[in-house]
């Protein structure tokens, strides 16, 4: 598989409205690709629609090899994983009983559990429950839990908002651990400087177009 | 992963949630509890009414108390959690069936609890062999009444105001629950076959497994 990811003039219209426009996009394995923009241009959609959460309406794209909108994408997306904005964790678990959940999902080891907690930092807390968790506590076992599921495609959304200095080199860790084992990894934000100290390749959006950064 | 070691991992964590969270057993239930302890009080002090009527309410107030149970699910369930299921790859029937076997077992509890208080504050005259088919019928409601809950939750997902709407979709739908349960003691009563009202638990039941099963993965497609 050349491409892991593959668009060719996708359009999304989220009620009624054209979010993306004429997306062309191509990653192959151990590329990494910045996307900045101003909140609201399209950034969260893109990643949405490179989850294959979101069926493009117009155009048409891969993702590891299986064309967006088919049933095909069922197979890939436990190989794609995503950080939202906000955390995906259950609250009411502790943040080992939420990496325990994943890990059992997808069929790892618990052995693989401990020792993501101990690469992120948060094996002093791990019994701590989510909702009584910071958000910094939130992004590091969502990161953990990306070190256990390994996925090929790696999305980011505003991934260093309100992390400090060691959470955010988690991150880089974690692009460049992507990147090395043949993955590709797109990241958003709105801040062009962080994108640019970790990724290879930055694009601008505006309006659900990409452009080239100038 | 299999299909059912994925459901039966998504139904160990809901029941884990349950048990911290508590919305069956410390909110649902004293709520029916004072139910049925009110009921009694229209009746005035005409006893032989009371008792007569104890296994009727039970069944009312245990469906209508029961749909809370069944929908509790869709109150925690956010497009964040889902994405993130979608994402590790969890089957949605395995989703559909991991949350009825947790539903199931919570609403069974339910019902146990409810029926001793039923038969603590009625003293209904109930037939000889009672407590097997009252079993059978209670397990059997409880399993249809989650699948309802959770295919309700997953056709109003995205949806303003969802809980309200899936409540609209369970009433009228758990009407073969209500009739099959109820008329399963009535038979017993009048010392007639029960199979038929069995039957029609078991058909609903297995007609609502086949319906939430099918339907999981479009439902869930069509919520984002």
């Amino acid at each position: 598989m050349d491409r892991l990811i593959d668009l060719s003039q996708i359009g999304v219209s989220l009620g009624g409205m054209p979010v993306l426009r004429g997306i062309d996009l191509s990653l192959g394995p151990g590329d990494s690709l910045g996307v900045t923009g101003p909140n609201g241009v399209g950034k969260t959609t893109l990643l949405r629609v490179l989850a294959t959460l979101l069926a493009p309406a117009i155009g048409s794209g891969s993702v590891l090899g299986a064309g967006l909108g088919t049933p095909a994408v069922y197979d890939v997306r436990s190989r794609i994983g995503l950080l939202s904005h906000r955390p995906s964790v259950i609250p009411e678990l502790t943040l080992e009983e939420n990496l325990r959940h994943a890990a059992a999902l997808v069929g790892a080891s618990y052995e693989k559990v401990a020792k993501a907690l101990r690469v992120v930092g948060l094996d002093d807390v791990a019994a701590r429950r989510g909702e009584v968790s910071s958000f910094g506590m939130l992004r590091r076992a969502e990161v953990a839990r990306l070190l256990i599921t390994a996925p090929r495609v790696l999305l980011l959304d505003e991934p260093f908002t309100s992390l400090d200095v060691e959470a955010q080199e988690l991150i880089g860790a974690l692009v460049t651990r992507t990147t090395s084992d043949g993955g590709a990894v797109v990241m958003v934000s709105h801040e062009a400087g962080q994108l640019a100290s970790h990724t290879s390749r930055l694009l601008s959006m505006s309006l659900g177009h990409l452009e080239q950064q100038p | 992963m299999s299909f059912w070691s994925q459901a039966i991992e998504i139904a160990r964590v809901d029941l884990r949630v349950e048990r911290r969270l508590g919305d069956t057993m410390r909110i649902v239930l004293p709520f029916a509890v004072v139910a049925l302890l009110i009921f009694p009080l229209t009746l005035g002090v005409d006893l032989t009414a009371v008792s007569r009527l104890g296994p009727a309410v039970f069944w009312a107030l245990g469906i209508l108390f029961g749909m809370q149970v069944a929908l509790r699910q869709a109150a925690h369930d956010d497009r964040e959690r889902r994405d993130l299921y979608a994402l590790l790859g969890v089957d949605p029937a395995a989703r559909f069936a991991g949350r009825t076997i947790s539903g199931a077992v919570l609403m069974t509890g339910f019902l146990a609890v409810l029926l001793v208080a039923m038969i603590v504050l009625y003293s209904p005259r109930l037939p000889d062999g009672w407590l097997g088919p009252v079993v059978l019928s209670s397990v059997l409601v409880a399993i249809g009444l989650t699948e309802l809950g959770t295919l309700a939750g997953e056709v109003t997902a995205g949806l303003n105001n969802r809980t309200a709407l899936a409540s609209l979709i369970v009433a009228p739908l758990a009407l073969p629950l209500v009739i099959g349960a109820s008329q399963t003691l009535e038979a017993l009563a009048r010392d007639a076959s029960i199979l038929p009202w069995v039957l029609v638990l078991v058909a609903t039941d297995l007609a609502l497994a086949v319906a939430g099963v099918g339907l999981a993965r479009p439902l869930e497609e069509a919520s984002r």
